[in-house]
Order: structure tokens, then C-alpha cells, then sequence
């Protein structure tokens, strides 16, 4: 591992933690406070699932109607109801899966109005959920958790829209298409054909990369030369993909008036990224040295490299973004398998907008309830008693996206119709179908492309886990907001276990570690962890 | 649940005009202005006529042409993608090792001197790049190729320095040489 791999995920890693308590600063500022017509956790929980109902209906005719419709200069034709229900449960739950390509499946006005439109609002509703919790935790009179519709109207306007402008213009000088036109023909210099794609990309890449989104234009996705281009774009994208939950982090440190418990889960996850970058670091450079070559460039893009390849690649399935710049399934197997395991653990490190944050605060909740069994104490958070029915709905929001994981894969596993869509066979092949899982409940969207995710069984199944891992999450964890919004805060005492001391991050760590390892480790060996040996013992 | 109906529809409409609609439109705008060529795919014109996108790789058979990254799309972007394949079984090994024998052939170089990425296919399968050393161990043959006296080696030199980029603020992304421009300036290069 040699210094010019280093430099630039130092740099990286030091971007964020400069850059996301200035956002969050000004994140906590925008949403604080409150306001008229402010609603219950009933009120709240109705309007968000209205909403991505009401959302998902649209897309779905859209999608299916499409050939009807303008801006279709390529004769995009309409789609079937199995893939249109994917993509519409995928672009509405902020998964973005996309078992289709682009270029080839969808009009501009379905890229541009449709999905463009649940790139917005899918990242506005993670967030908007996110601070409805916050206030039942920091709130401590009253039963109120904001307004959905004034929270929801505050963050596209306020965060999104503004960020994604900016981005987007600079993304466009550097050389992402951003056209109405057709795919245009030419004649290359040796006189062959080639078709070179346009579109309105830009401005949807900005908001993909900033949202937690992940689905591309085109189907390379970032790795598509005019869907990034350049090393500026490429940094710039990489740092979008946890620049917004970064910063979450430390505007639920202000408006809970914790701000050092904010940082210490900020803290929790740049150790628990920074440990998975620097495994798939080693296990490419390892590999690569194992078969003979100086560097794996399989399924990587010159422009690009090894090391910001799979500092992407263990970020964007960190945060559930799952764009890529790289085929991960041409990645050596274990820094697969670390993208793999930061899906399974429940997209908490980091994590997708407000999604991330309040997954892990379902973690922290955990947390404090087993240290408080430890030394026997009533478990409190942020001085508010937790109860029996507060931990079962937290059980529940961490256990229903693992379940839909494991036996969604077993089901594709031990059916005819589940691997015939698989590209290799033996670990490999296991891989590719527990990525396929992962990546749709942990509401990622990235995938292991082999694959051929493209089949009435996978665009069913996989639609049904990624609503799972969004609303077997949202619900739970707005009902534990509601129940705590009254509670009374008690006073610090000096039997108060703290929230933001290296020992909490370490048990919290832990904490997530034991819960993913023993949920995954055996299915992980099976397939990342034997290919890694495999590789290393001369190829299977 | 009649209230939540109605200003979901509501807030669905409005934000559909504003980010769906609007937005892109407004991005389109500024981009008209400020990088009227890069919006439209970076084309590259040679005596009034488009010969390629600068970021689109092309396919490259002829022994005058430097050759680009292998492709599993064959250079044509529709749809763009990898190979998907695993570098850990030892069909990928094989694959690799045949084609970097053919490539030390055609070349007349030591099959060691050939980088990963001349062998092994890119992500988007229209990779416009490739590394300064895949552009070197091709250099004598282009030369061969297009008759060029071994004394005219300083202006081939001459032509890839000038194809190259930089990583940004020498930190980020790697050094690379666009196929297209370079093969460019070996044509615009006198016999």
C-alpha cells in the first residue's frame, strides 16, 4: 500500500469532518424551532405514507405510460407492470435498485420528471422522518413532532434543490451531458458507428449523489465517462455521498442540546468507514499481487484508479447511495465483502439522508438498554426512561431488513427461477444474489451486475424487501418518537451512563458489530470471505 | 386522512414543477452558457466533421491507431457497462494472460512491461483513457506502422505528453492519456 493510494482518502476523510458541522449548523438552524399546525406521531407517520403512496402511484403510470408522453426523442416504450412496480418502489424508498439500463429502458421525461422528482422528495422524506424523531427525543412536553408538510417543503427548498444547483453547474463544465436532444450517430475515426447518449444528466447526478440515491443515468452509472468525468467530479461526488448524513449527525447533536453526543456518533462512523476502506484498500492491493498484476483494473476506469475505486466503493454502501465508479463485482472478494457487510449492518454508518441517522439511533437505543442491564439500572436516553415496548419496536426495525436479506436469499438460492439469473456459479455466484438481497433491503440500490436482476421473480421479491427495509424502519422508529415526545427528562446523575465518551463509541461499535456479525458471518463466508481464499490459493 | 390526501397531491404537483421541471430546465440554461460544448458530449471535430465524444472511448484496430482499454461493450455506449466477471476464478487469469501475450506480440515488448489496464476490460466498457505506461509499450509499433524514422521519436513523445491529464492538484484520480487525442495528433503529424 504505497502513499499515493493514502493521500487522497486522507484528504477525503478530512473534507468531511470540516465540512459537516457546517452543514449540519446551518441544517439544525433551517428546521429548529416550532411552528403552527404542528402534528402528533400519528398525524406525522399518515402524512410521510400518504405521500410516498400517493408519490409511487405517479411514478408507476408514468413509467408505464411513458411512450405517450414527450421528451421521448429515442422511442423509450412503456413498461411492463413487474418492472415498472421496481422501479417505482425503488426510486420512492430512496433505494434506486435499478435492475434496468437507462440509456436504452427510459424517456428523458421519465428520467427527468419522474425519477428525478422521487430523487427530491424520497431524500426529503429520510430526512424529514429523521427530525420528527429528533424532536421526540428532545421535546419533553407536548405530543406535537413538527409538521410533515412545512418540514418536508424546508428541506428540498432549503438543502436539496440549492446544493444540487451547484453541484449540477459544476458537474456540466466538467463535462456531464445535460441535452434534450437524441442520442446522436457518428462515425468514429477508423469509420465505425457509435452512438453517443444525451440528456439532462447532470442535473439528476447532483441530487443522486446528494440525496443517497444511487440510480444512475446511464447504466455504467459513475463510472460512465459523462457521468463523471473527471477527478473533480469524481471528488466532488464521492464527498456527496455522506456530506448531508454527516452533517445530520451534528444537527441532531444541536437541536437535542447534546451536541458532544452528536459527535461521538459522527466519530462512530468515520472509525467504522475508515476501517472498511482500509480493508478493501489492502484486499485489492493483496490480490492484485496475488494473481501477478500491479494493480486490479478489471471493472475500474483509468481515470479513477485503485484507491478512489474502492474508497467509493466502501462509501457508497456505507451511506445507502450505491452509486458506483467501479463494478463491484469485479472488485477482489473481500472489498466486496466489506461493501456487502455495510449494507447488512443496517446502512448506519452514515447511511442514507435522515435514514442512516435514525437507524443508528435504533442501534444506540440498543446500546444503552444492554449497558443498562449490565450494571442494572432502568436504561435511559437523552434522560428519558426506555421501556419494554419502546426496545420490541427497536427489535423490530433492526431484525425485518436483515430477515428480508437472508431469506430473500435463500429463497433465490434453492429455486430454479432464483439462480437461473445468476452470471457465475460456486461463491461468486453466492455473492451475487446475497448483494442482490442486501443491497434491496438495506434501500442501497448498488448491485453485484452479473446478476440478471431483470425477471418477474427478482423485480417482485426485490421490491418487496426495499419497502421492508424503508417502512419496517420509519414506522417503528416515529411510534418510539411518539411514545417518548411526553416522557419526562430526568436530571443527570452520577449513575447516568454517558452518551459521548470514547467508552460509548466503543460499545456501541460493538454493539453493531455483534448484531451483523452474528446475523451474517456464516453466509459471508460462503461467498466473499471462500472467494477471497480461492483467489489467494492460485483461482477456482 | 382526507387532508393528508389532498396536500399530498398538492405537494406532489408543486415539487414536480419545481424539481422535475424547473430545476433540470435551469441547470440546461446556466449550462448553455457556461459550457455550451461539455453539455453536448465534448464532440471533437476534425476538418468540419465529428469524429468522437473526447470522453467516449472508440474502437481502435489498425497498427497506425494507439489501441484503448479492452471493452465488454465493445465501445458502443448503449448500453454502457462492464464484464461483471470475477478476478478470482482462473478463467479471468487465462483471459488475461492471452490477451497480454498478443499484445507483447503485436508490440514486439516484454509481455511484463504491459499494465493491468491495457489487459483487463474498464467499468463503463467506453473507458476514453489509458495509463501514460500502456500508451509507451505501444509506441515503437505505431511508429513502425506509420513508416516514422526511430529519430522522430521526441515528436510521438511530444504528442502523448500533450494527450495527458493530470491528477487534480497532483492528489486525485490518476494520470491518463486520451486515446482519441492522441491518435489525432499522430495523424495531424507529417509522414
Amino acid at each position: 500500500m504505497d502513499l499515493t493510494q493514502l493521500i487522497p482518502i486522507g484528504v477525503f476523510l478530512l473534507l468531511i469532518v470540516v465540512l459537516s458541522p457546517l452543514l449540519g449548523t446551518y441544517i439544525a438552524r433551517l428546521l429548529g424551532g416550532e411552528g403552527a399546525d404542528e402534528m402528533d406521531w400519528k398525524q406525522y407517520l399518515g402524512a410521510i405514507l400518504t405521500f410516498n403512496a400517493v408519490g409511487f402511484g405517479f411514478l408507476m403510470c408514468l413509467l408505464m405510460c411513458q411512450q405517450y408522453l414527450p421528451l421521448n426523442p429515442d422511442g423509450a416504450k412503456g413498461l411492463d407492470l413487474a418492472l415498472a412496480f421496481n422501479i417505482a418502489v425503488s426510486f420512492v424508498t430512496n433505494t434506486n435498485w435499478q435492475s434496468y439500463a437507462g440509456e436504452t429502458t427510459l424517456s428523458q421525461f421519465s428520467q427527468m420528471v419522474g425519477l428525478g422528482t422521487q430523487n427530491f422528495l424520497s431524500a426529503a422524506t429520510g430526512i424529514a422522518v429523521l427530525v420528527a424523531v429528533t424532536r421526540g427525543l428532545s421535546r419533553s412536553t407536548g405530543a406535537s413532532l413538527g409538521n410533515a408538510w412545512r418540514d418536508m417543503s424546508r428541506i428540498v427548498l432549503g438543502i436539496l434543490l440549492p446544493l444540487s444547483l451547484l453541484f449540477a453547474v459544476i458537474f456540466v463544465s466538467e463535462g456531464m451531458v445535460q441535452s434534450f436532444d437524441s442520442a446522436r450517430q457518428i462515425t468514429t475515426v477508423e469509420g465505425l458507428q457509435q452512438t453517443v447518449p444525451a440528456g439532462p444528466a447532470a442535473s439528476q447526478i447532483a441530487i443522486k449523489q446528494l440525496g443517497t440515491n444511487g440510480g444512475g443515468y446511464f447504466n455504467a452509472n459513475s463510472a460512465h465517462p459523462l457521468e463523471n468525468p473527471t477527478p473533480l467530479t469524481n471528488l466532488l461526488s464521492t464527498l456527496a455521498l455522506i456530506l448531508i448524513p454527516g452533517a445530520l449527525c451534528f444537527t441532531y447533536g444541536i437541536m437535542t442540546n447534546q451536541r458532544r453526543h452528536g459527535l461521538a456518533l459522527f466519530v462512530t462512523m468515520i472509525v467504522l468507514l475508515t476501517i472498511g476502506i482500509g480493508t478493501s484498500l489492502w484486499s485489492e492491493n493483496v490480490s492484485a499481487a496475488a494473481i501477478g498484476e500491479t494493480a486490479l483494473m478489471e471493472g475500474k476506469e483509468t481515470r479513477i484508479g485503485v484507491a478512489e475505486s474502492v474508497l467509493w466503493s466502501t462509501t457508497t454502501t456505507a451511506a445507502s447511495n450505491g452509486s458506483v465508479n467501479a463494478m463491484h463485482s469485479s472488485l477482489s472478494p473481500a472489498a466486496g465483502g466489506v461493501a456487502m457487510l455495510n449494507m447488512m449492518l443496517g446502512e448506519i454508518v452514515f447511511g442514507g439522508v435522515g435514514s442512516g441517522l435514525y437507524g443508528m439511533i435504533l442501534f444506540v437505543i440498543l446500546t444503552v438498554f444492554l449497558t443498562g442491564l449490565m450494571v442494572g439500572r432502568t436504561p435511559e436516553y437523552l434522560g428519558k426512561r426506555i421501556d419494554a415496548v419502546d426496545m420490541r419496536w427497536a427489535i423490530v426495525a433492526i431484525i425485518a431488513p436483515s430477515a428480508s436479506m437472508l431469506i430473500g436469499s435463500a429463497l433465490s438460492l434453492t429455486t430454479d427461477v432464483g439462480r437461473s439469473s445468476m452470471l457465475h456459479s460456486g461463491a461468486h455466484g453466492v455473492s451475487e444474489v446475497l448483494y442482490a438481497w442486501a443491497s434491496a433491503a438495506g434501500n442501497n440500490g448498488s448491485a453485484f451486475a452479473g446478476l440478471n436482476a431483470n425477471t418477474t421473480f427478482y423485480n417482485i421479491g426485490i421490491g418487496i424487501a426495499m419497502l421492508i427495509g424503508r417502512y419496517a424502519v420509519i414506522i417503528p422508529v416515529v411510534i418510539i418518537a411518539g411514545r417518548m415526545v411526553s416522557r419526562i427528562r430526568m436530571k443527570e446523575s452520577a449513575g447516568t451512563f454517558p452518551t459521548h465518551s470514547p467508552l460509548f463509541v466503543l460499545l456501541l461499535i460493538g454493539t453493531i458489530l455483534i448484531v451483523g456479525a452474528l446475523t451474517f458471518f456464516p453466509v459471508l463466508l460462503m461467498g466473499p470471505l471462500v472467494e477471497q481464499v480461492q483467489l489467494m490459493q492460485g483461482g477456482f | 386522512m382526507k387532508n393528508h390526501l389532498r396536500n399530498s397531491f398538492l405537494m406532489l404537483s408543486a415539487f414536480t414543477l419545481i424539481c422535475g421541471v424547473a430545476y433540470p430546465l435551469l441547470v440546461t440554461g446556466i449550462a448553455s452558457v457556461v459550457a455550451p460544448s461539455q453539455r453536448n458530449g465534448s464532440m471533437i471535430v476534425r476538418n468540419g466533421a465529428v469524429v468522437g465524444s473526447a470522453l467516449i472511448g472508440q474502437t481502435w484496430t489498425s497498427e497506425r491507431y494507439f489501441r484503448g482499454r479492452p471493452s465488454a461493450v465493445g465501445n458502443q455506449p448503449l448500453p454502457s457497462g462492464g464484464t461483471n466477471r470475477t478476478v478470482a476464478s482462473k478463467a479471468f487469469r487465462k483471459d488475461v494472460s492471452v490477451l497480454r501475450d498478443s499484445l507483447a506480440l503485436l508490440n514486439d515488448v516484454e509481455g511484463a512491461s504491459i499494465p493491468s489496464d491495457l489487459v483487463m476490460a474498464s467499468a463503463s466498457g467506453i473507458d476514453p483513457h489509458i495509463s501514460p505506461q500502456a500508451a509507451r509499450v505501444q509506441v515503437a509499433r505505431v511508429m513502425k506502422a506509420r513508416g516514422l524514422a526511430t529519430s522522430r521519436s521526441a515528436e510521438v513523445e511530444q504528442a502523448i505528453v500533450a494527450s495527458t491529464d493530470q491528477p487534480l492538484l497532483g492528489i486525485f484520480g490518476m494520470e491518463r492519456v486520451n486515446v482519441l487525442r492522441l491518435n489525432l495528433a499522430m495523424d495531424a503529424l507529417r509522414p
